[in-house]
């Protein structure tokens, strides 16, 4: 146990500001910390970087989307940068880790602390390829006014800032601020108008910032080439059996229902409930709450 | 000169009989009691002789002494007020000793000699019976219930003076033979809350089907105002009616807990009980110096609801662990250990978070910390003990004023009967009664798949990774599922719903 801890300790590196590898990107901004601490390494300077952020309380339709674009950008060779917090930022690490490009965490906290204690996969995973990255000194505890600050860092870190799930008063707008002020382009998922969590990326957009309708969009921006999955709808190209077919297509990316499906499809309760069950062995379902349930097409 | 009379004390469950012995011996005029009586019992000694003197039966200045036999066991109630008269009377001559062989007296008295109703009569009478007694003198307004045992008279007093007149003549008119007026109390009543009432929650009603026929314990979780209580009232009405020896125990345990109703005073419906969520660990297990009966033995053969489950104090939701597992609850005294019935089927109801509106972000404010906080207060081996766990859900304008979908009690009490038929010929008298009862290695033997079930178990059990537990418990609910369906062997399609009805993990 005490030796684990040493090695994560060992690891960690500190980079100054007048040392030729602080991160380029950080450098031109007045107020950036004239040390970080880096678990693993820092972001390639050569490779494009998006920032991922978005509302740690977040729906289904936020994590999928945060998940599937974070992957598409790690396989398109984008660095995906965010805070390691529950919610978007870790659903994009975890995207972010299933593609071909490393994944970086700013933190606030010192970066052999594990917060949220939740992601702890991701805090092992993370600097095994990519980092993990603070201004706070190992040991830090994570303390409410470092995260603004962290912030900061997400920002300047990122070419683009991609905001997935915001309410109106959410900490992803403070990113965004900083992000404008230091010139980055900021992207927004657009949501229906009528959910709550989608307010603040909805008012983004209509201030102005771009909208992120595909993956494709931002990397666009990046100057990268359209991106075209191999086996893209492999999942819908799966033949179900009609049965399960419209069980499946009762079930929505907002989380739904037993009732409501069982309404919605016509089958008697007991058989519904077989048939969901099915989809989640499918990986098509995936059960968020008791009996309620979202709709997956990812691949996993 | 001595005397001796036989009376009975409620010691848990069970009742014992006691000696009241009385002697009038010369000396300095004094009335003591001894016999480990505590405080409540020695009042009975002022309410004695004021009752006898009031009834024209003053005591004579004379030492008496009343000794209540067992010494070593502990004496509480007022039913000893009547015996303690009558032994008076005969230790001085009034009535003659051998009237009052063979019988047992219970019963309090008024200062003016009126005699009053005490708890726990029919295991008296009981008890009386299977020691021999030819008679059981018991209070007028506990004499029904004191009938319902067959093969022993029980004569109901009205006051003093009657008792005597009974002991001395023999015979009084009595209201009715005993056990005749059992067809009569036990008519059923008209049953008002019925499943039809329900609206939607086809879901919901399907699960509560199943913990019916299985009986497993159940948890709805949905928000407030979803209609859990509602569908959780109704379960007792979709059990099979109560056997003449189940409306008996329950009536025993009724009759302890002096909560028996006065008219007819048998309980003959399946109990329903819903304590508050202020409930002490005590009043919910049982307990007090001679324990007395608490909620999960008088929901005994019927239903415990726990409604706003995660607000139960902890204390009082672990003790429910043990009794859930063994159907029946242990208390310790000093004294003793005294064993009380708890055969219940635990219906839990909760909010899926402290607003009530998770999973719907629309209108849950809550943060997933604290979504897990509130899902954290109940321990994981309560939830273990949970088999079926279900969503509740507001009905649709549709659904309230529709009439698809709805089924009466009447129809799901006939399926609820059928499967639990089937479940009794296969488990015969091996101790097992409900699926919900089967151990592991009763599992295995019990509950064959087909190969395309085992399959699906197995992606099932790899892919959620399922503790054993919950393995089991899934297993238990597809028999049950599989019953309903008249299939012996378990299908996929019963192990896949059975895996949705599975406890809601920690967020």
């Amino acid at each position: 146990m005490e030796k684990d801890f040493q090695e994560k300790t060992n690891k960690v590196e500190r980079v100054f500001r007048d040392q030729e590898n602080y991160p380029a990107r950080l450098r031109p901004f007045p107020g950036m910390p004239a040390c970080l601490y880096v678990s693993g390494r820092l972001p390639r300077e050569d490779q494009a970087t998006v920032g991922i952020v978005g509302a740690r309380n977040c729906s289904g339709y936020g994590r999928h989307v945060a998940w599937e674009y974070a992957r598409i950008f790690s396989d398109c060779g984008v660095q995906v940068i965010s805070g390691m917090a529950m919610g978007i930022d870790g659903e994009s690490h975890r995207g972010a880790l299933q593609g071909r490009t490393p994944t970086f965490a700013a933190l606030g906290c010192g970066v052999d602390v594990c917060y949220p204690r939740e992601n702890r996969e991701l805090f092992e995973k993370i600097p095994r390829t990519g980092g993990l990255i603070s201004e706070f000194p190992p040991g830090a505890p994570p303390r409410g006014r470092h995260f603004p600050a962290r912030n900061r860092i997400i920002s300047g870190l990122s070419d683009v800032l991609l905001v997935v799930e915001a309410r109106k008063k959410s900490g992803s707008l403070i990113t965004v601020d900083f992000a404008l002020e230091q010139g980055k382009s900021v992207f927004a998922v657009p949501g229906r108008v009528t959910d709550r969590l989608s307010e603040g990326c909805n008012a983004l957009i209509a201030q102005g910032a771009g909208i992120a309708m595909s993956p494709e969009m931002v990397l666009n921006e990046l100057g990268m080439d359209t991106y075209r999955e191999k086996g893209q709808d492999k999942k819908n190209k799966i033949r179900l059996a009609s049965d399960l077919d419209l069980v499946y297509s009762c079930v929505d990316f907002r989380p739904t229902d037993y009732e409501t499906i069982i309404r919605k499809c016509g089958y008697p309760p007991g058989q519904t409930l077989a048939l969901l069950t099915e989809l989640q062995i499918l990986g098509l379902a995936e059960e968020v709450g008791k009996n309620y349930y979202v709709r997956l097409s990812r691949h996993e | 000169m001595f005397s001796s009379v036989y009376s009975a004390a409620i010691l848990g469950m069970e009742a014992l009989s006691v000696q009241v012995e009385a002697d009038v011996s010369d000396g300095l005029p004094m009335f003591s009691m001894v016999g480990y009586v505590n405080s409540q019992v020695k009042e009975t000694q002022d309410r004695v002789r004021t009752a006898l003197h009031n009834k024209g039966l003053g005591l004579p200045a004379k030492r008496i002494t009343v000794n209540l036999a067992p010494g070593d066991m502990r004496k509480e109630g007022t039913g000893y007020d009547l015996p303690v008269a009558l032994a008076i009377l005969t230790a001085l001559g009034k009535i003659p000793p051998q009237k009052l062989a063979g019988v047992m007296v219970v019963g309090e008295l008024g200062l003016d000699g009126k005699v009053k109703g005490v708890p726990g009569i029919l295991p008296i009478v009981h008890k009386a019976r299977r020691l021999g007694f030819r008679a059981c003198m018991v209070p007028w307004e506990n004499e029904r219930e004191g009938q319902l045992i067959e093969g022993i008279q029980a004569v109901g007093v009205k006051d003093l003076q009657e008792a005597i007149d009974w002991l001395k003549k023999g015979g009084k008119e009595v209201r009715g033979k005993a056990g005749q007026a059992w067809p009569l109390m036990t008519a059923e009543k008209g049953e008002k809350a019925d499943f039809r009432d329900i609206r939607g929650q086809e879901g919901a009603v399907r699960a509560t089907l199943i913990a019916a026929a299985g009986m497993h314990n159940l948890l709805y979780i949905g928000s407030p105002g979803s209609g859990k209580s509602m569908l959780a009232r109704r379960i007792p009405g979709i059990l099979p009616p109560l056997t003449r020896e189940e409306s008996l125990e329950l009536t025993e345990i009724y009759s302890i807990a002096g909560m028996l109703p006065k008219e007819p005073p048998i309980i003959g419906q399946r109990p329903f009980r819903s304590p508050h969520h202020t409930i002490s660990a005590q009043a919910l297990a049982g307990g007090g110096r001679n324990p007395r009966p608490g909620e999960i033995t008088l929901a005994h053969k019927g239903v415990l609801f726990l409604d706003e489950f995660p607000e139960f104090s902890r204390r009082a939701l672990e003790i429910l662990r043990q009794p859930l597992e063994e159907r029946c609850i242990h208390i310790s005294r000093v004294q003793g250990t005294y064993a009380f019935p708890a055969g219940c089927v635990l219906v839990a109801a909760m909010n899926p978070c402290r607003c009530g509106y998770y999973p719907d972000l629309n209108r849950c404010q809550c943060t997933p910390a604290q979504v897990r906080r509130y899902m954290g207060k109940i321990s994981g081996p309560l939830l273990d003990r949970l088999d079926l766990c279900v969503e509740t859900r507001e009905p649709t304008y549709e659904q309230i004023s529709g009439e698809k979908g709805r089924v009466s009690s009447a129809e799901l009490r006939e399926t609820v009967a059928r499967v639990q038929e089937i479940q009794r010929v296969r488990y015969g008298d091996g101790g097992i009664q409900f699926n919900s009862q089967l151990d592991s290695a009763d599992v295995e033997r019990h509950c064959p798949l087909t190969e395309e079930a085992r399959q699906c178990m197995e992606r099932i059990y790899t892919k959620s990774r399922l503790s054993l537990r919950a393995y089991h418990r899934i297993l238990k609910v597809s028999r049950t599922i599989a019953d309903l369906e008249q299939s012996e062997i378990i299908q996929a399609a019963h192990v896949r719903e059975a895996f949705g009805y599975r406890m809601m993990e920690r967020v």
